[in-house]
């Protein structure tokens, strides 16, 4: 998608190696990495690369953890909390609402503060927690960047999530992890292109252009 | 030849054959065949491979009347899936089968294992599997039993499918009393590959390494097909270690490691290890090849000590390859695996002996002639006899029907009912968007994906009714492949092929073959008038339990081809446009949704279904949504004309009303009219400045085609010959649909483990 539609040059990385070739955003896209055994993205979360995708992240480089991604960002520690299982116990496959909160990421400039999107979320455990001394630090610091929100027919909150969390960034903002889908919604033909200015956004922030 | 050297097993003899399934007389074929006893492996070989889920051997004689060639067909039935060509170079593989048997003794992992099965047969094939479909059965949701069945094949079916990052993208789930004992678990999985590289199960080049991949092997589901042979009785729960265990992980790494090994010139043929394992996979192998293997199961990757030649060979474990590499590219091909953290060994060889010869270290323990195992299996032309009650069956009295004093409460309760009710609640927990190729989602007639890269997209449905099976087997066929052609013709698409799982009684009673075989007609009639050839498919027989059977269930799948611009779904899509119904309204009222809800009957002749008329709608439809004159279309099915109005209403992302006003110059009864099941009927909607280009196509095509009203407002308002039937507001008609599954699955936990 981010080869096809956004039109960025994209390499794919192998999970043992241990070096990133030169790139400006890492992309950890959803899946179920190790089968979601263990514990979702732990397993991942000890790959050889991830060395150096923190590297990476503590030069200041763009990271996007999307569903599976965002767990295994949470999981190695790049971001704060934890991701539970689904208060309905289930997977949950359907679109929902998703508000913008923060315009100020890397991942966010082409949105306005309070557009709400409607994205798919497809996960059994994206239920956000974090204890309340994170939590407050994440408000403070302005680092909630989505919440779920109702929509017509669609429940807010579909996970349970805290403070109805669906994405979070890090203290330098140039790290997000979200659990609905926005290349899911990137194309006339999937229904939905709510998701796509979030990409065009990385690639405005790695431009220079704003 | 020396015994197979274990000591702790009973004499070989007729009883033991009959533990495994083998009756009196095949034994002592099979005694005849070999010229000698056979050993204990030996009879666990021949007994699974004379299973009639490995040997087809009630079916074969009927399912030779099906068409399965044409011009667009790559690979017809024989192999791991069928293929049909799509264009640019592309062929679509698929396939469906059935899970019947594990799914009711261990729902999870029966189901789970029913989604690994058939994606190894696409992928098998050399194509990458993108799409999945389920067709479930189930007891009533009152039933705590049937609940749990319910839940745990949902989330088997979703654990694997999701893991693997398969989209499931559609299906259908249907309940009925008499899937109690005996609930069906059908799934299907559609793979596009390159054309002329299609891959096929055959072992060829004497001296050739014979391969084995994937996950190791265990004592899993040791005599699984043997077990899908039959009836269930007491004590049914005791089969549960018969039931395999899946690996989704696994089976992505496997998936993965294949089509790399098949992007290379490595392989001769592969072929995957389903039922009856590693015994169904060499002797298929061997048996297209017309050669013969020869495996040293000491070489075969095992997880748990001591497993014997008989367990090895029977062993029914995930995830797990059988491949016959081109000399010298072993080392090329277990490097591959390698990379996927994956097993590869070289377990035997392709021989000219036309024989399957076991070996354990120097010790033969098993040598047999492929012939008898494959081609040479039992076949049997079994007694046909329509059930005694047949014609009492077909008698319904329509005058005896009263007229219901509300046709706002019949709709309601038709959309309430749980075979027609939303399914959101099943739809909701499969990923039915990874991949981002999904272009109509589950809910609608079809579902459609695009590929990638072409202007091509592919819709698919799976359906059957198996009320009008049981009415009428010959036209319950035919109805079942003209509404699966339906579905797709309803998404935009041209039906290209089919696949067919042919889920019956005990074969062995004269009725269910009669059944069996009238629906095989019905199926090859309807298969020959639209053009649409089976090239794959699965029977599966013995869903009895306690002598008590299902009705007659075949499914039928049908793959059609889009264009991306003209992909059509069943919900209205904006205010203001014009309905229009295509096809004929009759008074047939036999075998329907409402009868057997509102009247309790199931009773009368199913709706007819004229296969030239049928023909001619789909050639209406594609021609004017072609044009692109079509905002949404949806074909008129169970429950009839008014339920397929309020979901075409109630199923989009947004509700929009409608009012539309019939005719009825023949004067039906109009509870006919509304909740009848006349078949080649499609509603569409279409912007008003096109109603008379579509009424003037579907005139030269000769369909009945009638502009009935206008989309609009918040209220669901039809009415016949002036008279107002139903008004209702669209919230009262969504809620009765959307919380029918939910709330009779709510309070209730699983009621057994």
């Amino acid at each position: 998608m981010l080869r096809d539609v956004v039109g960025a040059s994209v390499v794919d990385v192998w999970h043992r190696d241990a070096v990133l070739p030169a790139v400006d955003l890492v992309v950890l896209p959803g899946g179920f990495s190790y089968g979601d055994y263990l514990r979702t993205g732990a397993l991942a979360a000890c790959s050889p690369i991830m060395g150096a995708i923190k590297a990476h992240a503590e030069r200041g480089g763009l990271v996007l953890g999307i569903c599976n991604g965002f767990q295994i960002l949470i999981e190695s520690g790049l971001l704060p909390g934890a991701l539970l299982r689904n208060t309905s116990l289930r997977f949950i496959c359907r679109p929902v609402g998703v508000r913008v909160e923060r315009s100020d990421t890397p991942f966010t400039s082409r949105y306005a503060v309070g557009q709400v999107l409607t994205l798919p979320i497809a996960h059994a455990d994206g239920s956000y927690w974090a204890d309340p001394g994170t939590l407050r630090r994440l408000q403070d610091d302005a680092r909630i960047v989505f919440r779920y929100v109702a929509t017509e027919g669609g429940a807010a909150n579909p996970n349970g999530s805290l403070d109805a969390i669906a994405g979070i960034c890090s203290e330098r903002r140039n790290i997000l992890g979200l659990m609905p889908h926005p290349e899911r919604a990137s194309e006339p033909e999937l229904g939905s292109r709510d998701g796509l200015p979030l990409f065009l956004s990385a690639v405005d922030s790695l431009c220079g252009a704003r | 030849m020396a015994s197979s050297g274990e000591l702790d097993h009973p004499p070989i003899d007729a009883a033991l054959a009959a533990r495994h399934g083998l009756t009196p007389e095949e034994y002592a074929t099979c005694c005849d065949r070999l010229g000698r006893q056979p050993t204990l492996v030996e009879l666990g070989i021949v007994s699974v491979m004379w299973s009639e889920h490995c040997s087809y051997k009630s079916s074969r004689v009927h399912l030779k009347r099906l068409p399965t060639t044409g011009p667009q067909v790559l690979q017809g039935p024989g192999e791991n899936a069928g293929a049909v060509d799509i264009g640019d170079g592309l062929a679509a593989v698929f396939k469906i089968e059935s899970h019947n048997h594990p799914s009711f003794i261990e729902p999870y992992q029966g189901a789970a294992t029913g989604v690994g099965g058939i994606l190894r047969d696409i992928f098998t094939m050399g194509a990458r599997p993108v799409a999945l479909l389920d067709s479930l059965r189930f007891g009533s949701l009152e039933d705590a039993d049937n609940r749990y069945l319910f839940e745990r094949v949902v989330a088997g079916i979703a654990g694997y499918g999701n893991c693997i990052g398969v989209p499931t993208v559609g299906g259908e789930v249907a309940f009925h009393e008499l899937y109690r004992f005996n609930p069906l678990v059908n799934v299907f999985c559609l793979g596009i590959a390159a054309k002329d590289r299609l891959f096929r199960g055959e072992a060829s080049g004497v001296g050739n390494p014979v391969m084995y991949v994937g996950a190791k092997t265990g004592r899993d589901g040791i005599h699984g097909a043997t077990m899908a042979s039959e009836e269930f009785g007491e004590g049914s729960a005791a089969k549960r270690p018969m039931v395999q265990v899946g690996d989704p992980f696994t089976e992505k790494l496997l998936l993965e490691a294949c089509l790399e090994l098949m992007s290379q010139d490595l392989i001769v043929g592969i072929q995957d290890m389903g039922a009856a394992g590693l015994t169904s996979s060499s002797c298929e192998m061997a048996g297209r090849g017309g050669t013969g293997i020869e495996i040293d199961v000491r070489r075969v990757p095992t997880r748990e000590t001591g497993m014997t030649p008989y367990e090895i060979m029977l062993s029914e474990s995930q995830e797990r390859m059988l491949l016959v590499a081109k000399p010298g590219c072993e080392r090329a091909v277990a490097d591959i695996f390698a990379k996927w953290e994956l097993e590869a060994a070289v377990i035997g060889r392709v021989t000219d002996t036309g024989r399957i010869a076991v070996v354990e270290g120097d010790k033969t323990v098993a040598d047999l002639p492929i012939a008898i195992l494959t081609d040479g299996a039992p076949k049997y032309e079994r007694p046909l006899a329509p059930p005694a009650f047949q014609e009492l069956l077909q008698n319904l009295s329509v005058d005896a029907l009263p007229m219901p004093s509300s046709s706002n409460a019949v709709l309601l309760a038709l959309l309430a009912s749980p075979t027609i009710s939303s399914k959101a609640w099943v739809y909701d927990q499969y990923d039915h968007m990874v991949g981002t190729n999904t272009m109509v989602v589950p809910g609608s007639d079809a579902a459609v994906i695009r590929i990638k890269g072409t202007s091509t997209a592919l819709a698919m449905s799976v359906d059957g009714n198996s009320r009008y099976c049981m009415l009428n087997p010959y036209v319950g066929g035919m109805i079942a492949v003209a509404e699966a052609c339906r579905n797709v013709v309803c998404s935009g698409a041209r039906p290209l092929g089919a696949t067919d799982c042919l889920n019956f009684g005990n074969p062995e009673r004269p009725e269910v073959m009669w059944q069996f075989a009238l629906v095989i007609d019905g199926i090859s009639d309807a298969c020959r008038a639209f053009g649409v050839p089976v090239v794959s498919g699965n029977v599966s027989f013995y869903n009895e339990t306690k002598g008590l059977g299902i009705y007659p269930t075949p499914v039928v799948g049908v793959v059609g081809k889009a264009s991306v611009r003209h992909v059509i779904s069943q919900a209205f899509q904006a205010p203001g446009h014009a309905v229009i119904i295509l096809g004929e309204t009759k008074e047939e009222l036999g075998g329907t949704e409402y009868v057997a809800r509102w009247h309790h009957r199931e009773l009368g002749l199913p709706p007819e279904l004229d296969l030239e008329a049928e023909t001619r709608l789909y050639a209406c439809c594609l021609e004017v949504m072609a044009a692109g004159l079509v905002q949404s279309a949806h074909d008129c099915s169970d429950g009839g004309l008014a339920v397929a109005i309020a979901e075409s209403c109630i199923s989009g992302r947004s509700r929009i009303g409608v009012r539309v006003e019939v005719a009825n110059p023949r004067g039906l009864r109009p509870d006919a009219v509304l909740f009848g099941e006349s078949q080649s009927r499609v509603v569409l909607s279409v912007r008003p400045d096109a109603v008379k280009a579509v009424l003037a196509v579907a005139d030269r095509i000769g369909v009945p085609a009638a502009w009935v009203g206008e989309t609009g407002g918040d209220r669901l308002l039809m009415s016949i010959a002036g008279e107002t039937m139903i008004d209702l507001a669209l919230g009262e008609a969504a809620n009765a649909w959307r919380d029918a599954v939910p709330s009779l699955l709510k309070g209730t936990s699983c009621a057994s483990s």
